[in-house]
């Protein structure tokens, strides 16, 4: 993958007023997921209420950005034409430290992908706007102190 | 004054409003669902039927997985009732026939919609199009490639053991002259050798999209027996609806259809072992090779070694998709799903032709939907 990612003519984001913390936050570089006060679950994707407990008490707290890799693939033939010139890329869903789990783009790392392999927020500018991207943890990288 | 056929025990309703500014439809019918389910007194995970409108535009299919998983809700009977100013009396009454038949217990019947003043420029606002499709996840090859990535890294089956069983498909669719891909076979090395779309998922193990149209007629078991063809009789159905996204799974190798078999098994006094013809829902390789598992066909994990052991042609000891399967015959778009109940109907009156099976009394047909999480499963019987 040698092209820009931020060059691409990809369909952005259908941001509402409920979901809009979430794409605010992305912006910025950072991670925003609700919370329920009640259950005290983390929510992911924005819901109006909890999915768990049906509670309307749910906050935004940005989240650690750390996560482990569920699933991927390396994509040669895009679902969208905006993605062709950066075809193969790889998708993968992020079992957020949180709990929930996300769909994202996984940046390559230095090493083949694993099922498995921890993951680190990795914001990134796709089609012109800043994304939620991660990238695989180096093997033996410290964990930065917060 | 006759027996009840059921009872409305919650009601919920949104203060109407002329115009919303940046609500979806979504959003709405979460808000006025926690109403009903509150006033019932119930908690959330006791509703386990969903019977919703159509949101043309917004959300243009899967409208029921869409709203469940919106709702974390995991219905076992869900459905789009679609008749206009009928639409909210059609829910009650469906709702009290499928309890009656055994499908749930407490029903969610909700329709809302929002009014914007501009129509958005993209009318698709559904969660998917705004998590997944802007990270580059578009369309339902991606979802099946990470479920099967998923299997690969948790049991170790290969890429040989998903290329058998669109190689079967396409073995079984030479015996079907009016199958897209007859006269034209794949062995495993052909599949093998398909392009890479979505790794680890090839071509090959992908349906053909193609024209057409199946249709059925049901009537009761008692006007079935004044009709010229031999009744095939439904013995036992389940359902299970669990997630829209694949992000949103609840298991990434195993499905709802485990679920929905398991009820359909029970109702009909079956088990899976005792099916003379498997019509399995082939999407993709990925969902034959759960759906195996699933059924209990084998343990999990264990697919591929299955396969090797069984013999999936119509003289086999193990009929599998013996029209062809969509991998074989083509996938008619949703009347792809129709045709694993026209074969099973063919085979179960013996007018199977060449493909005809030797012994042919009880078939297990399954459906699915979306991301492997809208399932139905049915044991039709012959007469």
């Amino acid at each position: 993958m040698l092209v820009d990612l931020n060059t691409l003519k990809t369909a952005g984001p259908t941001i509402t007023a409920l979901t809009r913390p979430f794409w605010d936050a992305a912006a910025e570089g950072r991670l925003a997921i609700q919370h329920c006060e009640d259950c005290g679950k983390a929510v992911f994707y924005p819901r109006p209420i909890c999915p768990n407990c049906w509670s309307r008490r749910l906050v935004w707290k940005d989240a650690s950005g750390r996560g482990w890799l569920k699933s991927f693939s390396e994509i040669h033939k895009p679902g969208h034409p905006g993605w062709l010139p950066a075809a193969p890329y790889v998708v993968g869903l992020v079992e957020l430290a949180e709990g929930p789990t996300m769909l994202s783009f996984i940046l390559a790392g230095t090493r083949p992908l694993h099922i498995g392999d921890m993951l680190r927020l990795a914001p990134t500018a796709i089609g012109g706007r800043v994304l939620p991207a991660f990238k695989p943890v180096e093997p033996g990288a410290e964990e930065k102190p917060k | 004054m006759n027996q009840s056929k059921g009872a409305i025990v919650g009601i919920g309703e949104l203060k109407p409003q002329r115009l919303t500014s940046g609500v979806t439809t979504l959003e709405m019918i979460a808000e006025v669902s926690r109403l009903a389910v509150l006033d019932a007194g119930l908690e959330p995970t006791a509703i386990d039927g969903l019977l919703v409108g159509p949101q043309v535009g917004e959300t243009p299919q899967h409208v029921p997985a869409t709203i469940a998983e919106y709702l974390g809700l995991a219905p076992t009977m869900a459905n789009v009732v679609d008749l206009g100013g009928a639409s909210g009396a059609g829910m009650i009454w469906r709702a009290a026939a499928a309890i009656e038949a055994g499908m749930c217990e407490a029903v969610l019947c909700v329709l809302a919609n929002n009014r914007e003043e501009t129509a958005p420029r993209s009318p698709n606002r559904n969660p998917i199009r705004e998590f997944d499709v802007p990270f580059g996840a578009s369309g339902a090859n991606i979802s099946y490639a990470l479920l099967m990535q998923a299997h690969m890294a948790k049991y170790g089956s290969t890429a040989r053991d998903f290329a058998m069983i669109a190689a079967a498909a396409r073995a079984n669719a030479q015996l079907n002259p009016d199958a897209i891909f007859f006269g034209k076979p794949a062995d495993v090395e052909a599949v093998l050798a398909s392009p890479m779309i979505a790794s680890p998922l090839h071509l090959l193990e992908i349906v053909m999209p193609v024209a057409g149209g199946e249709a059925v007629v049901v009537t009761s078991a008692e006007r079935a027996r004044s009709l010229r063809k031999p009744p095939v009789h439904l013995l036992g159905a389940g359902e299970k609806v669990t997630h829209r996204a694949v992000s949103q799974a609840p298991h990434l190798t195993s499905g709802p259809l485990k679920s929905a078999m398991a009820r359909a098994f029970q109702q009909s006094g079956t088990r899976a072992e005792e099916m003379d013809l498997l019509s399995l829902y082939d999407c993709y390789t990925i969902m034959v090779a759960t759906t195996i598992e699933d059924a209990g066909l084998c343990a999990p994990g264990q697919f591929g070694a299955w396969l090797s052991d069984h013999d999936l042609s119509h003289k086999g000891d193990k009929p599998l998709n013996t029209h062809g399967g969509q991998l074989g015959f083509g996938q008619p778009e949703l009347a792809g799903g129709m045709t694993h109940v026209v074969e099973a109907v063919r085979q179960l009156r013996g007018e199977a032709g060449e493909r005809q099976i030797a012994k042919a009394g009880l078939a297990l047909v399954t459906g699915n939907g979306a991301t492997m999480s809208e399932a139905t499963a049915l044991v039709l019987g012959a007469a």
